[in-house]
């Protein structure tokens, strides 16, 4: 391949503007799609309760600086590039020996430090903003204790015990009733990441944390957690149930109830309760009260099994009591090893736990 | 020319038996050689490593993939960390050093040559433990294998209780050994440059690279032992019952962070300065003009060192410090980007006005220009805190540190391996073959490190084994892994030269790029007592003296 | 073309540089400060956060005595060092041994405190936060004194043997900044654990 040293570095400025380009379309396309209503797309640029808003405007203020700064120096890169290269009718000269200039490497480091400051100012107000704010009279409180690989959470004053599925009242700005979670961990490290609702805050054993979220708009809100945690990491899903206040407080009140009695799931609750199960698992009303596994109440006001990693369905309910490892290899449910019988006769039973 | 071929002989071991000839490497105490086992063992594991990054890309390139079990996936990412870290970067970088800075210094050895192969043997022994690990780590429970904890091994997974087995225990070994010999090779570096530069190099007249590998050093001193003694805290907590780290005890989980980042966050820098003295040796010598402004070059490596040292809990943005503790890390991280960008200006400024020749070496090193300039920028949206708490933890940070250790570190040695590699082999590589590896590894970067910022940005964390499709994550991966495959074959082309060259090269002479340092000034490859005479220098670009001694540089500078 | 002399001012005369040993011992000096400073912000941060188990006002004595003796023995070692370089072997030969005996007094000391903490007053380094910070930065610095102590018996052996001449002076000086940087190392434990930390 004998190009000349010009098509070479044409080559690399080609490439170089279509990299911009394909940069932008890219960025459009991130910041276009879904634009419409509530989105399953955790974007983080879609944003949807204060603290990831004020994040995201802040971002784009970063966004612009840094934009303008990658055009500028890119633009000298590339004439450097282009104007500077060794002719073929060169003569074999050497170019004249600068050795540097005392005026210029002053203006580009003070312009920089300039630059910083602006920087730094724009995100220590976000900081505050977010990190200290303050906790209006209507906020919902919410304890979540991180487990390998399950979110507990916990509503003390509403007296609410459940698992997987968080579910938050809408907040409206001019009657704020944000939620404010309070993070502890029961074994290792997480992280609580919705990126459409805030940034992420770690779960820390021993080191309690705190987040907050006042969504904006009612819908279901996706992430996952966002810190190596073992095995499972990536099946301990999150799923936000943003409510309006009538449909939270009949959630509420669901919650409260004490679990449902049914005379026909009589033979899978014995099962329940004369197994492992209640080791692990609470069902309130009875005696099961383990709590080293979410909380199953109602088990069925809940979309999904496994912290999101399988739909709530017959199927996959049985599935999961007879072998966790099909639907989440490594995770700290045994498998119960029942016989078909019996196997039936519980899903029914937790079926009924509505 | 027949100096030439007789130091290529000889280096290719001419007239000694294969014994012979494996003996002397193995016993060898010469800095060139150790340089050399340096950067192969390097070349090794980064096949290895990117072998473990590819069946992490096959993984992950559709959602619910089972090309691997979630078992093998969090080895797999735990080894190609640790690796790429330790027994790559580490070593090929303390290669050149190792290699060039008794030539550049005009000196005939290391200060301590027993030392150097001391750290040698050591960093050699800690990756094979690391990879021993594979075969050896069953444990207690029968459980272990390849530790599986992340490169950064946060507590309390790293507990005897979430942590069964002896996997970790490798980690932890393994480095602590190779961290020993790090510390020995820093010791090394410092003592060289401090006691042993030729007459007239006082520290202002010394190359570049040397400047930085000093504050390279420097920075390992001070930054590996906190991991080491860190280490030692795991290792008492997991054998002797001790609590460091055992929260259910009273320990800390957020005290590892801070240990383990007071060494990472430095590390990293340990990385790029390296890197840096590249691109500040090869991007004078193809524009044809000297470094624009050495003594802010030396100052604003000096001023990384230290402000890196005031940086680490950037990486801790969303584990709960205070406001303050948040605010005070964003303003250092922001203020290290100063020093660190000026020096692109540098770099352009020496191009500026030059006579750019386009070989192999100054290709990456501009390639390096516009990656590094993205890299830092990416950097900037990390810095600002709140900003950090989505970024952090997903793909996006992922994306930007590759893109600093391939794209910045990674191109700066591909240009490193083609300057010098006439010199410590006495044969030129294929610039054929060298453009080839270029546009394709190019390509592959872009197509796999560019893209991979989007799904971070759509809230995909890293370290997940397989992901939900419908969160808009499934095509950007896709691309990620076939850039994965183009860049394999970048580094096969790579290889491939280095090898066929070795043989079939033509020979390359003391000075084929026309250069400046000290190490030009003697024969490819070197003898074993590096110059005949020790030079005596009176500027920065002793051979720009000879060479033009009607226009000498110390009448300038 | 190994020599790089051309048409040149006159060189400056004398190039001298720091000896080889003393700036390699002066960044092993570093590197080992930055292992104890971890151990010592450990053993800070854990202060009073011991959730059991004995607690240091109740079972810590200061150490004055050994801490003398360790303390001494950098003189003696000095005064070890001086003798050597004015060729006053006799001198140099009892003030080493004179260190030798301090530094092994203070050992065998920290050992019976050890077996005091142990046996009667139950702490080990499992026992708590205080354990487990204790013994690992005092046990460390222990660790330390013992390989300078096996060094100044290898040398001491050595001066038995009529091996080691006053050209040695330097190298002997080298490894003598060890031991000084061992005593230093000790103030700032002692502060910390018996003062601070009580």
């Amino acid at each position: 391949m004998k190009c000349s040293e010009q098509t070479r570095s044409r080559a690399s400025n080609i490439l170089g503007i279509a990299f911009l380009l394909g940069g932008f379309l890219i960025a459009a396309t991130v910041c276009a799609a879904d634009s419409a209503g509530p989105s399953q797309i955790p974007n983080i640029f879609k944003p949807d309760s204060t603290p990831a808003d004020s994040i995201f405007r802040l971002s784009k203020l970063v966004l612009v600086i840094t934009s303008i700064i990658f055009v500028v120096v890119f633009s000298l890169i590339a004439y450097a590039t282009a104007k500077f290269r060794k002719s073929d009718a060169d003569d074999g000269s050497e170019p004249p020996q600068v050795y540097g200039s005392n005026q210029v490497e002053l203006a580009w480091t003070v312009i920089p430090g300039l630059i910083v400051l602006v920087l730094f100012l724009a995100t220590a107000r976000v900081i505050l903003s977010v990190q200290d704010a303050p906790k209006p009279p209507g906020a919902i409180e919410v304890i979540a204790v991180g487990h390998q690989y399950w979110w507990e959470y916990r509503y003390p004053e509403l007296g609410v015990v459940t698992a997987n599925e968080l579910h938050v009242p809408v907040s409206d700005p001019q009657h704020p009733t944000p939620t404010f979670i309070t993070l502890l961990s029961a074994d290792t490290d997480h992280s609580f990441w919705v990126p459409r609702l805030a940034g992420k805050t770690d779960l820390i054993p021993n080191h309690p944390n705190h987040t907050w979220i006042d969504p904006h708009e009612a819908g279901l809100f996706l992430g996952q957690c966002a810190q190596y945690c073992g095995v499972q990491h990536a099946k301990m899903l999150l799923r936000v149930y943003v409510d309006s206040a009538a449909d939270f407080d009949a959630w509420v009140q669901g919650q409260k109830r004490v679990a449902a009695t049914n005379d026909a799931a009589a033979e899978g609750r014995h099962i329940f309760e004369s197994t492992a199960c209640i080791n692990c698992h609470a069902v309130s009303g009875t005696v099961a009260d383990g709590h080293f596994g979410p909380d199953l109440t109602h088990l069925m006001s809940r979309d999904t099994i496994a912290a999101g990693a399988a739909l709530n369905t017959r199927e996959n309910l049985r599935a999961w009591i007879q072998s966790p490892d099909s639907i989440k290899p490594g995770s700290l449910m045994p498998a119960m090893k029942l016989n078909d019988h019996d196997l039936d006769a519980l899903t029914a039973y937790l079926e009924t736990l509505r | 020319m027949a100096s030439e071929i007789i130091a290529i002989n000889e280096f290719a071991g001419g007239g000694q038996s294969v014994g012979e000839w494996l003996h002397g490497w193995v016993t060898t105490v010469d800095h060139k050689r150790l340089g050399i086992l340096y950067i192969l063992f390097s070349v090794f594991f980064l096949v290895i490593g990117g072998i473990e990054a590819t069946i992490m890309r096959i993984q992950l390139m559709v959602p619910h993939n089972h090309f691997v079990s979630p078992e093998v996936f969090n080895r797999m990412f735990t080894m190609h960390g640790t690796t790429m870290i330790f027994f790559v970067a580490m070593p090929v970088l303390f290669g050149f050093g190792t290699y060039l800075i008794p030539l550049m210094i005009g000196a005939r050895d290391m200060a301590f040559p027993r030392l150097n192969a001391l750290s040698f043997w050591l960093t050699a022994f800690g990756g094979l433990l690391l990879y021993f690990s594979f075969i050896g780590g069953n444990g207690l429970y029968g459980a272990g294998n390849a530790p599986d904890v992340g490169w950064f091994a946060y507590a309390p997974l790293t507990s005897r209780a979430f942590s069964v087995g002896h996997s970790t225990d490798f980690w932890t070994l393994a480095l602590l050994i190779s961290g020993i010999g790090s510390i020995g090779t820093a010791v090394n570096f410092i003592t060289t440059i401090i006691t042993m530069r030729c007459p007239g190099m006082t520290l202002g007249k010394m190359p570049l690279l040397a400047w930085m590998n000093l504050v390279t050093a420097g920075m390992v001193i001070l930054a590996v032992s906190p991991l080491t003694a860190a280490q030692i805290m795991l290792c008492f907590d997991r054998y002797l019952g001790a609590h460091f780290f055992d929260t259910q005890a009273g320990g800390s989980a957020v005290l590892w962070m801070h240990f383990f980042w007071i060494f990472g966050h430095p590390e990293v820098y340990i990385l790029i300065l390296p890197s840096f003295a590249f691109a500040s040796e090869i991007i004078p010598v193809f524009s044809r003009k000297p470094i624009f402004g050495y003594p802010i070059m030396v100052a604003a490596t000096v001023m990384i060192g230290f402000i890196s040292m005031s940086v680490w809990a950037h990486h801790m943005f969303a584990i709960g410090m205070s406001s303050y503790g948040n605010t005070f890390f964003t303003i250092t991280s922001m203020l290290i980007s100063i020093p660190t960008g000026i020096k692109i200006f540098n770099w352009i400024g020496t191009m500026w006005g030059g006579k750019i020749r386009f070989k192999a070496p100054m290709l990456f090193c501009v390639a390096f220009l516009f990656q590094f300039l993205i890299a830092g920028l990416t950097g900037i949206m990390l810095a600002a805190s709140p900003f950090n708490w989505q970024l952090t933890g997903s793909y996006f940070v992922v994306a930007h540190f590759h893109y600093v250790i391939v794209g910045a570190i990674l191109f700066t040695l591909f240009g490193a391996f083609y300057y010098w590699y006439p010199k410590m082999t006495g044969r030129m590589y294929n610039e054929t073959l060298a453009r080839w590896h270029f546009w394709l590894f190019v390509i592959g970067f872009h197509l796999t490190f560019d893209f991979m910022h989007i799904p971070g940005l759509l809230g995909m964390p890293r370290r997940i084994y397989t992901y939900e499709p419908g969160r808009g994550w499934e095509f950007w991966n896709l691309l990620v892994t076939i850039g994965t495959f183009v860049q394999g074959i970048a580094v096969l082309i790579f290889v491939g030269n280095l090898l066929w060259s070795m043989f079939r090269g033509p020979v390359a002479g003391n000075d084929p790029w026309d250069a400046w340092t000290l190490e030009w000034s003697t024969t490819s490859p070197p003898p074993d007592y590096n110059f005949a005479t020790i030079p005596v220098v009176e500027s920065r670009r002793p051979l720009w003296d000879l060479k033009h001694p009607e226009d000498p540089d110390w009448k300038y500078e | 073309m190994n020599s790089v002399a051309a048409a040149h001012p006159p060189l400056k005369p004398e190039w001298t540089l720091p000896s080889r040993g003393r700036v390699g011992m002066f960044c092993l000096i570093a590197a080992e400060s930055a292992v104890f400073t971890i151990f010592v912000i450990a053993y800070i941060f854990y202060i009073g956060k011991s959730v059991s188990g004995p607690q240091p006002n109740d079972v810590l004595e200061l150490p004055v005595f050994i801490s003398i003796c360790l303390l001494s023995s950098s003189i003696t070692i000095h005064l070890a060092v001086r003798a050597l370089g004015k060729a006053q072997m006799g001198s140099f030969a009892l003030w080493w041994v004179v260190t030798l005996a301090l530094g092994s007094i203070f050992l065998v000391g920290t050992g019976r405190e050890w077996h005091h903490l142990i046996y009667e007053k139950g702490l080990t380094i499992n026992t708590n936060l205080f354990g487990t910070t204790y013994y690992s930065l005092v046990g460390l610095h222990a660790f330390h004194v013992t390989v300078g102590l096996l060094a100044i018996l290898a040398v001491a052996i050595f001066t038995l043997m009529k091996k080691v001449k006053p050209e040695h002076h330097e190298k002997v000086e080298v490894f003598s900044m060890y031991w000084h940087f061992v005593d230093a190392v000790w103030v700032i434990v002692f502060t910390v654990v018996y003062i601070v930390g009580r």
